[in-house]
């Protein structure tokens, strides 16, 4: 057995000592996804590098350049790191609001030094961060207690409604379903979770009724029965479903897709990119896909359960359910299981500060994966 | 610092219990999406393989070019001349598509309401369709519009096939005409071709018998498309099949003479070839105009058309049904003979009782024929004698003998909506009225009147049957691409010689002195004929009226005056042609017989046996061949 953690622990590495504790099969898993995904933006461009592929591949080396560095990064560090960053989200977020550009009736962009990013990917990582933090000060009693209990649901409601109102409903559940399973695991009591869960059923007419604005009624009703209009927005359900479907089990092959390359897929480099990748690459690609993700958030739990600090433990978890977050409502939502909301595929869809947030998170994964044996007294870290 | 301090343990204890029910349902939800991933591409792939062809590809038609009809001599009836079009893609006119018909509009004739459809046109359909501005534009119209077309930025010119019938009215009864497919016609046939814009199908005549085999068969393009309709490339053409032409039994030149003659009056006329059927002309007045229904017929021309009294849109040669009057003495005649009655001798006094009812000849007020024989029982038309005949011999072996000559079913000529008529028997009436067949009924059907109607066709039959001596039947279509239609030997009549004969001696006699046509006998040498005529009451002449004195015919309105008929053959020895000819509602001045004798007349001089000897189809259609078509 090495002892190289125990030396993280006490900050004694050298960097190259550093290197070698990357868990190095997990960045060769995000390696080959991100491939793929630059390979399927040269296929929905029709076999050209221009304009997606490039761009993704730049983005690309710079994240891994970001997730290397955030691995060898302390994990201390990233816990004293984690309330400005968040609170740097949330003004970026409120930044938005004011001086966002519009963008497909939505504000979610903002522009800093000509260069357009969305804060709103940003916040899924921090608040991660933040709440990771604020959970490792409380013990299982205390995350329970109504007081406590208030701060980190203030912590999730803000960026929440703030993203919510933009408007990006996408972006708000997975904010909610982060926090939500990371209070889970630092212990929440069931007398809270079960009643929560019956009132949130119940909040569902009346979410219906006064909060969802008409375009997203419409989505639930078009996914419902997307016959009902069928050349209207019920359109993009149907030519996903097609392009998925008629790749059957072995695929059309690479640059084959006709449905993507003909235009009958909407947002095809973005939201709608499994599609194409399921047209060309058919049922064996979509498993062997669907195979790399669970090892990577197989590699994410093994992190989570090794690691002997809260903090590196939820922020593990954290990390590793927000990519599973994303695979499972982009999956569900382009193949028609659940209405279409905005959320890329990770690592795949085009989207630059997507693949900068996701890989950030992932070297803060590889950082407790790398300092696990850090123990970090539960008190150090404050309230605030 | 202890390693871990007892609230972490707990912690600890807890959250790794969670984690695993949480990647429990991680690796439930990944399962979820395999299982989706199965439905969607493993069970219902191949479902959903066709769908993603089906919006990737477009197949577009290509129209094959319809056959022509030409008549025996290779003359085209029927034939395709070049549509041209000029159209506009909207994404291409640069200033504007209003610009753009401002522009043609001073170039041809644009009327406001085309304009108006071209707009609405480009409004409904996709920016790169191509939406018709005008069509079937004359030659002049064509060049001037292409020499403008470098200034007329999405406008373009193209040329297609449209029907033309360079006879028009002639032929418009013996070929009908092509229009775009109705929504019956789709049901009916499932070819694609059919709900193609601007496709055309035969309606009526020859057009419509023969359509699906001078339609072809559609060619295909197939071209990729994407998402917005627009075409990215071309996948594969199939070539279509033309369609086949047909070579009709028709003499052009006969039908157009036939027409022409009998212009003026709503009738009908046939002229048939006695040995084997082929209708050589086939004449029905007034005709219509076929092209109006291929290029689209205005509210007012339809109206015009189906408002008239002549009914120009009836092809009565086939499906007008008329009692024949006297033109069915011959098959009288020829049932009398075959029924013993070949010696029977009649005094005409002008009438004769049965029971309490008086009949009448048509020379009563002359006071009757005298002594009449069979012979000059058909030469002079004598109502009495054939009274007679009806009475001793009884309906059903009248009914027996025109039913061989052809008389009373139809006679399946190759054009559809051909009537059968009516030869009544017996139970016929028995079965239809549910009263006894009564001896006036006999009486009035002797002479082709009461219960007996037949189509200008069925005695165009008898006379060639009567002619010939042989059960020929009529047929119009000679050749359909190159293949010979199938020709039956006609069988002999079942009559005596002596019967065909007598009958044929009689209407020998109706053309010369003392014969009811004897002022239309044609007189040249080597070219007489026979012929029967016929006068038909089309209404019921009363009691009162006749002895309060018969109004003339011509004082009645129109279409209650009497028909005119005529059958005839020539030449009288060894006939060639028999014709048949009824002029609805003008018998006085009989006009029907001499246009018979024209007709024939004029068609024995265009006799092939003074021509080359057999049809020189063969020749057209290589020519056709050479044409490649």
């Amino acid at each position: 057995m090495t002892l190289r953690p125990y030396a993280a622990a006490h900050g004694q590495l050298s960097i190259v000592d550093k290197l070698y504790e990357i868990n190095w099969g997990l960045v060769l898993m995000i390696s080959i996804i991100a491939t793929i995904g630059i390979a399927m933006q040269y296929s929905v461009a029709g076999g050209h590098w221009s304009p997606w592929a490039d761009k993704q591949l730049v983005r690309f080396v710079l994240g891994f350049a970001l997730m290397i560095v955030a691995a060898l990064v302390d994990i201390r560090f990233w816990l004293k790191f984690a309330y400005p960053a968040y609170a740097v989200s949330l003004l970026l977020l409120i930044g938005v609001e004011a001086a966002g550009m519009a963008h497909l009736g939505a504000q979610r962009w903002i522009s800093v030094g000509g260069v357009d990013f969305q804060p709103s990917e940003l916040v899924k990582i921090s608040m991660v961060m933040a709440l990771a933090k604020f959970l490792h000060g409380q013990s299982v009693e205390e995350v329970s207690k109504p007081l406590k209990l208030a701060i980190p649901l203030a912590m999730i409601g803000i960026p929440a409604v703030l993203v919510a109102i933009q408007p990006n409903l996408g972006t708000t559940i997975i904010l909610g379903l982060d926090g939500a399973a990371l209070l889970f695991l630092a212990g929440l009591s069931w007398w809270w979770i079960a009643p929560t869960i019956s009132a949130a059923a119940a909040a569902v007419p009346i979410a219906w009724k006064f909060v969802l604005h008409d375009y997203q009624k419409a989505r639930v009703m078009t996914f419902l029965d997307p016959k009902s209009d069928a050349l209207g927005a019920g359109w993009n359900i149907t030519q996903a479903e097609i392009a998925v479907g008629s790749g059957g089990a072995a695929g059309k092959g690479f640059l084959q897709g006709t449905q993507s390359r003909l235009n009958f897929l909407p947002e095809k480099q973005t939201d709608f990119i499994w599609t194409n990748y399921a047209e060309e690459f058919g049922f064996v690609g979509c498993i062997a896909m669907l195979i790399l993700f669970a090892v990577v958030i197989g590699y994410g739990v093994q992190t989570a359960t090794s690691a002997r600090s809260q903090f590196g433990r939820l922020l593990a978890m954290g990390v590793t359910l927000n990519f599973f977050f994303y695979i499972m409502i982009n999956g569900m939502m382009v193949m028609g299981l659940i209405p279409v909301v905005g959320i890329p595929m990770p690592l795949i869809s085009y989207g630059g500060t997507a693949m900068l947030a996701v890989m950030f998170g992932f070297g803060l994964l590889l950082s407790v994966h790398v300092h696990r044996q850090v123990e970090i007294p539960r008190h150090s870290a404050g309230i605030i | 610092m202890p390693l871990f301090d007892r609230k972490d343990k707990s912690r600890y204890a807890t959250f790794t219990r969670r984690t695993l029910m949480l990647t429990g349902g991680m690796s439930g939800v990944l399962l979820v999406l395999a299982g989706r991933l199965y439905q969607l591409q493993i069970r219902n792939g191949d479902e959903y393989k066709v769908e993603a062809e089906d919006n990737r590809v477009s197949q577009r038609f290509i129209f094959p070019p319809r056959g022509r009809i030409l008549d025996r001599f290779g003359v085209e009836l029927a034939t395709n001349r070049r549509n041209y079009r000029v159209v506009i893609v909207d994404e291409l006119a640069s200033q504007g598509s209003e610009q753009a018909l401002d522009s043609i509009g001073k170039i041809i004739e644009l009327t406001p309401y085309q304009r108006d459809k071209v707009l609405h046109d480009i409004k409904a359909n996709k920016k790169f369709a191509q939406i018709p501005i005008a069509e079937n534009l004359s030659w002049d119209e064509f060049a001037r519009l292409n020499l403008h077309l470098p200034y007329l930025p999405g406008v373009q010119t193209d040329v297609g096939e449209t029907r033309s019938y360079p006879y028009g009215t002639e032929m418009s009864h013996l070929l009908g005409y092509v229009a775009a497919a109705s929504q019956q016609d789709q049901e009916r046939d499932d070819d694609p071709l059919l709900s193609q814009p601007g496709f055309r199908v035969g309606k009526r005549g020859v057009e419509k018998a023969y359509d699906s085999e001078m339609r072809g068969e559609a060619g295909s393009s197939r071209v990729e498309v994407n998402a917005y309709g627009r075409v990215i490339r071309p996948l594969s053409d199939k070539p279509g099949v033309p369609g086949k032409d047909v070579y009709l039994t028709i003499d052009c030149q006969l039908q157009r003479f036939a027409e022409e003659r009998l212009a003026a009056e709503s009738s009908a006329c046939i002229v048939m070839d006695v040995a084997t059927g082929d209708v050589l002309a086939l004449a029905s007045t007034p005709g219509y105009d076929p092209n109006l229904f291929n290029v689209g017929i205005t509210t007012d021309q339809w109206h015009a058309l189906t408002g008239d009294d002549h009914k120009p849109l009836i092809n009565k040669a086939i499906s007008g049904v008329y009692p024949p009057g006297s033109t069915f003495k011959p098959a009288m005649a020829v049932a009398a003979v075959e029924n013993g009655l070949s010696d029977l001798q009649v005094f005409c006094t002008g009438s004769m009782t049965l029971g309490n009812h008086e009949f009448h000849c048509w020379s009563w007020k002359k006071g009757g024929h005298g002594h009449v024989d069979l012979q000059r029982g058909i030469a002079v038309s004598c109502d009495i004698f054939f009274y007679e005949v009806a009475r001793r011999l009884g309906i059903d072996k009248m009914a027996a003998a025109a039913r061989a000559l052809g008389l009373g079913a139809p006679t399946g000529i190759e054009i559809p909506g051909e009537q059968g008529g009516l030869i009544p028997t017996s139970a016929w009436k028995l079965a239809k009225y549910g009263v006894p067949w009564q001896q006036g009924d006999s009486l009035s059907a002797g002479i082709g009147q009461g219960y007996v109607v037949v189509t200008p066709i069925q005695l165009c039959t008898m006379a060639a049957r009567i002619a010939s001596g042989k059960a020929v039947v009529p047929r119009v279509v000679h050749d359909v691409g190159a293949v010979r239609q199938p020709r039956v030997m006609p069988a002999p009549l079942p009559f005596s010689a002596e019967a065909l004969a007598a009958v044929r001696a009689g209407m020998a006699a109706v053309c010369q002195p003392g014969g009811t046509a004897n002022t239309w006998r044609i007189t040249q040498a080597g070219y007489e004929m026979a012929g029967k005529t016929g006068t038909a009451q089309v209404r019921v002449i009363t009691k009162a009226e006749r002895e309060s004195g018969v109004k003339s015919d011509a004082s009645l309105p129109w279409n209650l005056r009497d028909n005119g008929l005529f059958i005839g053959f020539a030449p009288v020895e060894q006939p060639r042609y028999a014709a048949a000819c009824i002029v609805e509602h003008n018998a006085p001045p009989h006009p029907q017989v001499a246009a018979v004798r024209d007709i024939l007349l004029f068609a024995q001089q265009r006799d092939p046996l003074r021509l080359p000897a057999s049809y020189p189809v063969h020749a057209a259609q290589s020519a056709t061949e050479g044409q490649g078509t």
